[in-house]
């Protein structure tokens, strides 16, 4: 158990220190800031997994040169944003915009909770019409018929005794 | 009868898938990780940085405005690109196709020594260090190779090594119709 919990507190440690190792000065702290959200989320497209503030990478550590160059410039962040989905493409934005492309992206988890639970509601439904009819009444009648002819036979049986 | 072959139908048909999908990625067509960027059709974007072999001139865009040309993004420590180094020196020798080299975050000398082995198949080659260019293009892998007419516009591009079957497919017909 406690091997369990060194190792999970080891990948989480090396999930939170990010690669970045560069020292920037800024103006002032709201343009540390700006950058420090927008290198959070920025892909990084050689690793595509990690964002550009993980990624020790070498075009991730010149995309964070250029983000900051941006950020120093006076660039507000939608429009570093743009300048970067501009030349890669939406797919470097771990935040896409909302349109018709990434429709899917955004509804679709919301789409895929709502037919999980449908699916739970029928099953559900299915399971408790199953559970009366298991005995039809036919077999009632039947179950009825043997257990008055039991109890008959038993009288009968008290009754020679 | 049906719930029988069902599942065997849908193994079939996802192994076809995948069947079809790696011949795709074996062919080149398909990449998994490829990012959709937009490019072509657009004016390419400009950059001037110093020459790799003369190193106190400069390489810039501009200078290339009116015949159409390639620009190759390459570097020594990317394999594929001395895989189509070959293929380049073909295209500039035998069919006089303008490359404009653009070394990628390399170490000069290698690079150097590379052109000087393997031949040299540039008119010119921008070295970028920092990758000023390569991000105003929207590389992120090397080799890609774009084509730009002779109006300075982004016709075509390719991800990976360049051979005649890509040529002819991507490059060839914006040559042939004289953009």
């Amino acid at each position: 158990m406690t091997r369990i919990f060194l190792a999970l507190s080891l990948v989480l440690a090396s999930w939170v220190s990010s690669a970045n190792i560069e020292v920037y000065q800024f103006d002032d702290p709201a343009q540390e800031q700006t950058y420090k959200d927008l290198v959070e989320e920025l892909r990084c497209l050689v690793c595509q997994n990690q964002s550009i503030a993980e990624s020790n990478a070498e075009l991730a550590q010149d995309m964070r040169r250029k983000t900051y160059e941006l950020v120093k410039s006076g660039k507000t962040k939608s429009e570093i944003r743009a300048f970067m989905a501009e030349r890669y493409g939406d797919f470097m934005l771990y935040s896409p915009p909302l349109k018709p492309m990434t429709w899917l992206l955004w509804f679709g988890p919301a789409l895929a909770l709502i037919l999980g639970f449908l699916v739970v509601v029928r099953l559900v439904k299915r399971q408790r019409q199953a559970a009366p009819s298991a005995i039809s009444a036919e077999e009632i009648e039947r179950l009825k018929a043997l257990q008055s002819e039991a109890t008959s036979a038993r009288q009968s049986k008290d009754g020679t005794v | 009868m049906v719930k029988k072959i069902a599942p065997l139908a849908l193994f079939i048909a996802l192994a076809g898938l995948f069947l079809y999908m790696l011949t795709q990625m074996n062919r080149g067509e398909y990449n998994p990780r490829d990012v959709p960027t937009e490019f072509i059709g657009k004016p390419a974007p400009e950059f001037a940085l110093p020459d790799l072999l003369e190193p106190n001139q400069m390489v810039s865009s501009s200078d290339f405005r009116g015949t159409p040309w390639l620009l190759n993004v390459w570097a020594t420590w990317c394999p594929e690109c001395w895989r189509e180094h070959g293929y380049l020196n073909s295209l500039a020798k035998q069919r006089g196709i303008v490359i404009v080299g653009l070394n990628w975050r390399d170490e000069l000398d290698k690079a150097r020594q590379m052109l000087a082995e393997l031949g040299n198949p540039f008119a010119r080659v921008a070295v970028d260090k920092e990758s000023d260019a390569v991000m105003d293009w929207g590389v992120y892998a090397a080799p890609e190779t774009f084509l730009i007419d002779a109006e300075g516009v982004i016709r075509a591009k390719h991800k990976g090594a360049m051979n005649e079957t890509v040529w002819q497919k991507k490059f060839a017909p914006h040559f042939e119709t004289g953009t």
